[in-house]
């Protein structure tokens, strides 16, 4: 088992991949580096912290791109965003059968704030244009970071989400949210809680991801392949008729659980027998244990 | 600017917007045509319902009105910071009014937003920056965050922030930073009905914001690095 928490970004997309079959663009050789960190004294990367490339996915043409956490907390400056805009546009222009997204990020790199959160969203745009050319994103969180702030939206643009446990999907970070409400409102160090609100098996209960995975580079792999090869029969594009059916989940998801304070209480609600146990379980045992309890899926 | 000057001065053929609860929705005259306004007023933060209500009127907007040109009007403090949200996954609520504004302009309304007061991060590119162009007034605030808070995080102290801030647009707050780094198509000034009429009738639904921030200095590496990836560029500007 090799641990997809533990690998950087480009052990991740080479192991993903088929062996041997990952094309760089853009190398560190090319020295692209962020226009603006130089005057801020902020050391730059020769990747500007995301690796982009070709590859095959168990014979099957993708794109795919992975954000490294190690640089700057996988932020998305003006290179690094342009990076991912090019990829997708080059995947409309390429018909590949997919773009995979390995995704670590705090969101916004704040040392570049307007550049990043202009980019952030010309990713966003670019998602949705790649997936109205009918060629699927699907985005995997399983790194140390989490996918948070501006990119935590834009994953929930593309068309699946694979998670480990270990990797936590939302907006705002809990120590922002301490530090502007206090701890009462969110103890950032409750590392219980913060995965409880925030990692794979909640974000899967509430339809926001569609597995939670084990820490291995090989379930993501295989779990990627089989995402990939389910628009061999159905369209990648957003529709109006997704949209309405989101919009369903989401407002029930309000009337619902808007009152809870405790995600445990809005699995006991979806008819999870032992919430308490979730947590201790494996990502196989979870899978199976919570069969049938998630939003938005009949049982 | 309160929403109800703005609203007389957008449209003087009239409209009936209301607001509820901070959120904005209603209809227009616009140059001989009726378009949808939705919006958010008094800094709100965006919270999980506030995003479904502006989602809900798009949906809306989509399904009776085909063709009805949308307008945003944004004045926000972002994305709300409360551990409710967070537990819901306000990140989804966000990327799905997002979606509902870019489903709308692939089904041919033309979308235009219009920073009238304040716009921040998340609840900026969820709404205005998701637009066919985004517009601000010149006294409309656009930031990620406060230069104070950006010095604690990045550690650069704040004394060489605001000095920086003064001649470089990437990180300082300001609507004009955004102009130059192409983030906004405008800066409206004078008539604004006419500027509204005029931003109706220029939208295309092609994503122009790296080329202006090129054209306009304000982000040089954007465009090239997206050619290079294309393959359509070997090499950088130097």
């Amino acid at each position: 088992m090799s641990s997809y928490l533990e690998a950087n970004a480009r052990q991740r997309i080479h192991a993903l991949l088929d062996a041997g079959s990952f094309e760089e663009f853009l190398p560190p050789s090319l020295r692209i580096i962020s226009p603006h960190l130089a005057q801020l004294d902020t050391p730059a990367s020769f990747d500007d912290g995301v690796v982009i490339g070709s590859g095959l996915l168990q014979g099957r043409k993708v794109l795919a791109a992975a954000q490294e956490g190690g640089f700057m907390g996988g932020a998305v400056g003006e290179v690094h965003g342009a990076k991912l805009v090019g990829l997708l546009k080059r995947a409309i222009n390429e018909r590949v059968d997919g773009v995979i997204l390995l995704l670590e990020t705090g969101g916004v790199r704040l040392h570049e704030a307007n550049a990043g959160l202009i980019a952030v969203s010309e990713v966003m745009r670019a998602v949705l244009d790649t997936r109205a050319a009918n060629i699927p994103v699907i985005v995997l969180v399983g790194g140390a970071n989490g996918c948070f702030g501006g990119m935590g939206i834009v994953a929930c643009c593309a068309n699946d989400i694979l998670m480990s446990e270990e990797g936590r999907l939302a907006m705002s970070g809990p120590e922002v949210i301490e530090t502007t409400h206090g701890v009462e409102e969110f103890d950032s160090r409750d590392r219980a809680l913060v995965w409880r609100t925030s990692g794979g098996k909640h974000r899967y209960l509430l339809g926001d991801c569609s597995a939670v995975l084990p820490d291995d580079i090989a379930a993501f792999r295989q779990a990627a392949f089989e995402t990939l090869m389910s628009y061999q029969n159905k369209s990648a594009e957003l529709t109006l008729a997704d949209l309405e059916s989101e919009h369903d989940l989401l407002s029930q998801r309000v009337q619902e659980f808007g009152h809870f304070s405790e995600p445990m209480d809005i699995w006991s609600k979806l008819g999870v027998a032992e919430p308490a146990v979730l947590p201790m379980l494996e990502a196989q045992a979870f899978m199976q244990q919570v069969a049938g309890c998630r939003a938005g899926e009949e049982s | 600017m309160k929403w109800q000057i703005l609203a007389l001065q957008l449209f003087p053929q009239g409209h009936d917007i209301v607001e509820h609860n901070y959120f904005l929705c209603g209809t227009a005259k616009v140059a001989e045509q009726t378009v949808a306004v939705i919006g958010t007023t008094g800094h709100t933060s965006i919270g999980v319902e506030i995003a479904l209500a502006q989602a809900n009127a798009i949906l809306d907007t989509l399904r009776n009105f085909p063709a009805r040109p949308i307008v945003i009007l944004v004045d926000t403090q972002g994305q709300r910071l409360r551990y409710r949200d967070e537990m819901l996954g306000i990140n989804r609520y966000m990327a799905h009014l997002g979606k509902c504004i870019d489903v709308a302009r692939r089904r041919g309304h033309t979308v235009i937003g219009l920073v009238y007061d304040q716009a921040l991060s998340g609840g900026f590119i969820t709404s205005g920056l998701m637009a066919d162009a985004c517009y601000a007034l010149p006294e409309a605030e656009i930031r990620v965050m406060g230069l104070a808070a950006m010095s604690r995080i990045t550690k650069v102290p704040l004394e060489r922030m605001t000095e920086l801030a003064a001649s470089n647009p990437v990180f300082a707050p300001g609507a004009e930073n955004y102009l130059n780094m192409g983030g906004l198509e405008a800066i409206w000034d004078g008539d604004l009905e006419q500027c509204l009429a005029r931003a109706l009738q220029q939208a295309d639904s092609i994503d122009h914001r790296s080329a202006r921030g090129l054209e306009r200095g304000g982000r040089k590496m954007s465009l090239p690095v997206t050619k290079l990836v294309l393959g359509t560029r070997d090499v950088l500007p130097t």
